[in-house]
């Protein structure tokens, strides 16, 4: 029971995870894939949590932590290079 | 006034180690108290970011109080996104109004601005001194008393208490 | 010892629709400001309910679910404002529904910088 709602729940992730790489593709200007970029590692930020528990390892949850820091980062680092260059 | 950011930078780091490391040994406990007893006295000696935050008894039932109006406004914001993300018409009706703010310190200033982001229908964009511009995606009152009345005020009368 | 398990997997559900709905509005959103505000939020609190459902179904795992949750809650909001801020300073043109626009009387400080890559894009 638990393992079919979670997978539903993997379904909407990975639809998400469509429509964000739709808007990266098509774009238009440079900030709009940076959104893109942004969301879609909040995104896999929930997805590594719901693949933590599949395989049971909650090291995943770690990593999830270094990927969300690492996506801040280079996200700060982009807006600043937008507003004065490096 | 140096003590209280020592003491609270401490009691940060130490709760976050022992949360990640999720089990009470003895040697985990020991470095745990040591590395954020050294990095507490290395980096903030000399910060003053936690120097006005109230830690009194108000201070902190006020900061329950706080949690719980946010909590409510941002399920509420996302009820309102999804409402908006869903209609076939997309009714927006977006601006950039100017508030103000009542808040002196910088930490209130930050946390009153990550409000303001998760709240129904506001982002803010830019902070000048105690002017905060924010992009409202439904604007009914562009009027700069108006527009703080209604977006600002509901979180500035707790934050007031909490960081002064 | 079940029924804490399915409202975890429930609750996860819910975070992950709010998900979807978040990355709906980034492609039918008309302008930048508007994506990064349904972005941004739906987001937030779509994966800090997934995160809760996982919590809830492993207990054991509540300390590194509650440090991420938070994580993502300072986090998240601070990354759009700093996008939201660069993305106005750089020109990119608003929608044509906009009502009012007050940043743009205050003086710019580097006017031609901005021209040059509003053009290139």
């Amino acid at each position: 029971m638990v393992n079919i709602i979670l997978y539903t729940a993997l379904g909407f992730v990975a639809l998400a995870l469509i429509l964000t790489i739709i808007r990266f593709l098509i774009g238009k200007s440079v900030v709009d894939r940076v959104i893109a970029f942004d969301i879609m590692t909040v995104t896999s930020i929930a997805l590594i949590g719901i693949i933590s528990h599949f395989t049971d390892r909650v090291i995943y949850l770690d990593i999830s932590i270094v990927y969300g820091l690492l996506s801040f980062i280079s996200v700060i680092v982009i807006a600043k290079y937008f507003e004065k260059g490096l | 006034m140096k003590f209280k950011n020592i003491i609270l930078s401490f009691i940060l780091l130490f709760v976050t180690w022992m949360l990640l490391n999720n089990k009470f040994d003895i040697q985990i406990v020991g470095v745990g108290l040591v590395v954020s007893l050294f990095v507490s006295f290395a980096v903030c000696s000399k910060c003053e970011i936690f120097s006005k935050v109230n830690v009194s008894p108000k201070g902190i039932i006020y900061f329950f109080l706080y949690f719980f109006v946010f909590m409510g406004e941002l399920i509420k914001s996302n009820l309102d996104v999804a409402r908006r993300v869903i209609a076939p018409s997309l009714p927006i009706n977006p601006g950039i109004v100017e508030v103000e703010t009542q808040l002196k310190t910088k930490i209130g200033r930050l946390v009153l601005a990550n409000s303001i982001t998760l709240t129904p229908g506001t982002l803010s964009m830019d902070i000048k001194d105690d002017k905060i511009f924010v992009h409202w995606i439904n604007v009914t009152d562009a009027d700069k008393e108006n527009a703080t009345k209604e977006i600002v005020a509901k979180f500035e009368k707790y934050l007031k208490v909490i960081y002064g | 010892m079940e029924y804490i398990e399915i409202i975890g997997a429930v609750v996860t559900l819910i975070g992950t629709i709010f998900l979807f709905l978040g990355s709906l509005g980034l492609i039918r959103m008309p302008d930048v400001f508007n994506r990064i505000q349904t972005g941004t939020k739906a987001t937030t609190l779509g994966t800090m309910l997934t995160l809760l459902g996982i919590g809830l179904i492993h207990l054991d795992w509540a300390g590194k679910i509650i440090v991420l949750i938070i994580f993502v809650l300072v986090t998240n909001p601070v990354s759009s404002h700093v996008l939201a801020r660069a993305a106005h300073y750089i020109g990119i043109p608003l929608t044509s529904k906009t009502v009012v626009d007050k940043m743009a009387q205050k003086p710019a400080i580097t006017v031609k910088k901005g021209d040059k890559l509003k053009e290139e894009d």
